[in-house]
């Protein structure tokens, strides 16, 4: 699925990514954990070809493809989906008129037309119930006034209605209640697949009792420092993450 | 935002404006310049009557004694040579023409072109989505569609030339009541000049059962268009009209200096939109069309209503304040504007809300999105006058900026006379967000479309008052004038 090298990035003259190597195959979901600072959403956000990273060594290989040399458009269309941190809002742009004009988006790239209006609608109430999304919030503008809560549910309808090879959540979870948590992780369990793959990012273990991943990372400093099985997030954070920090230290040293 | 042009955006600019063409339409000029034989000359061509003959030479003796305006308004531009332009152009077929078949063909493909069709059928859609069309090309109206189906409801649109002859009882007690000749100078320069354009008269209690349009259209060089628009709403009438304008693409600058008078007496209500797509000039800011126009309506009778909804993408230079005067009891006037500036592009556009009558109220919403080198001015006067009781005014005015190199000016000006009045004034000014337009791309959504999308969105206000079939012309329109604009 995805294939990152020897990975480096830097914002604004400053190293954050530091060799970061990653392979995630089909159907896999990896988490991803560390410290506040650690690189976490910057991975995130140089993946998704944000234009403030740059890129100054390494490769990213997404189904075959040279990534870093697409637009951040075509690698939506490709199939890679970021659920962001902190999502945006656009005032005066309904949900539905928003995800209409993606589905078309990616529907051009890959040379089909537009999709049937009913079609649309009837994939909009099937992905709601997905992710327990009130109807009149696919009716209101893209993300204003919504609460915390709502805004993550809302990127996993998005996830749904696109249904991307790669998704990467950033940090779904923080800011979520028990009830939210369970829905979220609900929903992307049912998106779950042999050919879906999920990168999940996140602090808290909580989230790996709903989503439970193949292989978990710790990134910290730049780069992946310790991977393990679904039992390193429990030891982490039982243990915290001065243990692997001292253990990378002297791997360096 | 990034600095400097994505490449790719670049090359759209050249194709941006796509009603730039020019037909070879068989045109009789008047001669350059302005002077009084040349107004009679203009009236002489009309078969006009004496009055009119006189109402045009006041105006333009009066036009005479002032000064060109240039200072209060934040525009920048050279002076315009006012005996270069040709005051009348008109294509030589027969002006106007009862049966299409009259019509030269190269009119009607020009119309169609711009996506107008004078055909009647061809617009029988629906009966709900049925439009009246008044075609205006250069100085005269070629073509003014439905008219019989509007007679039989005692409903009168055709062009201001065949009011002045039809009805000119109606002309003579309207024309001017609003916007006087000596209102200021494109006012008397218009009055001295105009050649035509729409008149509408609404009989007492009937709902005009179609939107009735006027689309303007300069197509000769050298000349400047002067319209006159009337439109009266007697008691208990309502109607929905709608103005359209474009221009072919020149180096030179044009002169579009029009007059537009609105009535609306006890319980009448008017709703006007124009989408104003004047050409704009080219990237430098080389040509495009000087449009500078008084738009106002009256409020006369108590319960009355006027409604201004304008999109302004075009024109090199605009200068408009669509208006109301509030004199009727309870009668409300609202104004909803875009105003969208690109590349070399100024505006100074607002409203003047003039409170008169007791429990009057008036609403104000613009949106300025500036990009490109271009300047975006809100300007507009709340006015509460002595006596006028509970009068209220709501104004928001929003600024949206699209890279580092444009302005966004808002002047709001307030006289409130009255304790008993209530204004309230909102205004914004933000910038169009890279996290927008990342979090658009993220989702396969092209910079352009998110701009698009993201721009649509801040004016939906706005959008939502035009009727439908204006509204996605003008949602693709702020499209594509803000193509390029972001790098
Ligand atoms: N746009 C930016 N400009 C400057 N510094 C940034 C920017 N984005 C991230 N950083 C810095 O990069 C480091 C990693 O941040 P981030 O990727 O957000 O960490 P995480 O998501 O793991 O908490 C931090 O030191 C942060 O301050
Ligand atoms: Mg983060």
């Amino acid at each position: 699925m995805i294939s990152i090298n020897n990975l480096h990035a830097s914002v604004e003259g400053k190293e954050i990514l530091r060799g970061l190597n990653l392979e995630v195959k089909p159907g896999e979901v990896h988490a991803i954990m560390g410290p506040n600072g650690s690189g976490k959403s910057t991975l995130a956000s140089v993946l998704a070809g944000r234009e403030d990273y740059e890129v100054t060594q390494g490769t990213v290989s997404f189904n075959g493809k040279d990534l870093l040399d697409l637009s951040p458009e075509d690698r939506a269309r490709e199939g890679l989906f970021l659920a962001f941190q902190y999502p945006v809002e656009i005032p005066g742009v309904s949900n539905i008129n928003f995800l209409k004009t993606a589905i078309n988006a990616i529907r051009e790239y890959k040379g089909e037309g537009p999709m049937e209006a009913k079609d649309f609608l009837a994939l909009v109430k099937e992905k709601q119930k997905l992710v327990e999304l009130d109807g009149k919030l696919a009716g209101r503008s893209v993300n204003e006034g919504f609460s915390g809560g709502e805004k993550k549910r809302n990127e996993i309808f998005q996830m749904a209605m696109l249904e991307p090879k790669l998704a990467i959540l950033d940090e779904t979870d923080s800011g979520l209640d028990i009830d939210a948590l369970r829905i979220v992780a609900n929903g992307v369990n049912k998106l779950r697949s042999p050919e879906r793959s999920f990168i999940v990012v996140t602090h808290y273990q909580r989230l790996l009792d709903y989503i439970v991943p193949d292989v978990v990372h710790v990134l910290w400093n730049g780069r992946i420092v310790k991977s393990g099985p679904k039992e390193l997030a429990l030891e982490l954070e039982e243990k915290g993450y001065d243990w692997i920090k001292a253990e990378a230290n002297t791997v360096e040293a | 935002m990034a600095a400097e042009q994505n490449p790719i955006l670049e090359e759209h600019i050249a194709s941006d404006y796509k009603y730039g063409f020019v037909s070879d339409i068989d045109t009789e000029f008047a001669p350059l310049g302005l002077n009084e034989d040349i107004v009679r000359f203009i009236s002489d061509k009309k078969n006009e009557p004496e009055w009119m003959l006189e109402y045009r030479l006041k105006a333009y003796r009066y036009w005479l004694t002032l000064e060109e305006p240039k200072h209060w308004a934040h525009l920048d531009y050279p002076k315009i040579d006012f005996q270069a332009i040709s005051y009348y152009a008109a294509p030589k077929k027969k002006a106007t023409v009862g049966s299409l078949d009259e019509v030269d063909p190269e009119l009607l493909k020009t119309f169609e072109k711009l996506g107008i069709s004078l055909e009647e059928q061809k617009r029988l859609v629906g009966v709900e989505s049925k439009i009246a069309v008044d075609a205006v090309i250069d100085s005269v109206s070629v073509k003014t569609t439905f008219k019989e189906v509007l007679a039989e409801k005692g409903i009168i649109f055709c062009s201001f030339s065949e009011a002045v002859q039809d009805h000119p009882e109606l002309v003579r007690q309207y024309m001017g009541s609003v916007v006087p000749y000596t209102d200021n100078y494109y006012a008397a320069l218009n009055s001295a000049v105009f050649s035509d354009g729409s008149f509408c008269y609404i009989p007492k209690g009937v709902r005009c059962p179609m939107e009735l349009s006027t689309y303007f259209r300069i197509n000769s060089a050298g000349t400047g268009q002067f319209e006159r628009t009337l439109i009266i709403a007697d008691e208990g009438a309502y109607v929905s009209y709608l103005e359209g304008c474009t221009a072919p693409q020149r180096d030179e600058n044009q002169l579009h200096a029009a007059v537009v008078e609105i009535i609306a007496q006890r319980d009448g209500e008017v709703k006007y939109s124009t989408v104003q797509n004047w050409y704009p000039g080219d990237k430098e800011g080389k040509g495009g069309i000087y449009n500078f126009v008084t738009k106002r309506g009256i409020c006369i009778g108590a319960n009355s209503k006027i409604s201004w909804t304008q999109v302004e993408t075009g024109s090199a230079i605009t200068w408009k304040y669509p208006s109301v005067i509030l004199k009727g009891d309870n009668s409300v006037g609202e104004f909803y504007s875009v105003a969208v500036t690109n590349n070399m592009q100024q505006a100074d556009t607002g409203t003047k809300m003039i409170h008169l009558g007791r429990n009057t109220r008036s609403t104000i919403i613009s949106k300025g999105i500036s990009a490109g080198f271009s300047n975006n001015s809100y300007r507009g006067l709340v006015r509460i006058a002595k006596g006028a009781k509970n009068a209220r005014n709501f104004s928001q005015c929003d600024s949206l900026l699209m890279g580092d190199k444009c302005g966004a000016h808002t002047f709001p000006y307030i006289e409130i006379n009255d304790k008993t009045g209530i204004v309230e004034h909102e205004a914004t000014t933000s910038k169009i967000g890279e996290d927008q337009i990342f979090y658009c791309n993220q989702r396969g959504i092209d910079t352009e479309k998110a701009i698009g999308l993201i721009v649509n969105g801040y004016c939906r206000e706005v959008l939502n008052q035009l009727p439908m079939e204006f509204a996605v012309e003008a949602q693709k329109l702020l499209s594509v004038s803000l193509e390029g604009s972001v790098g």
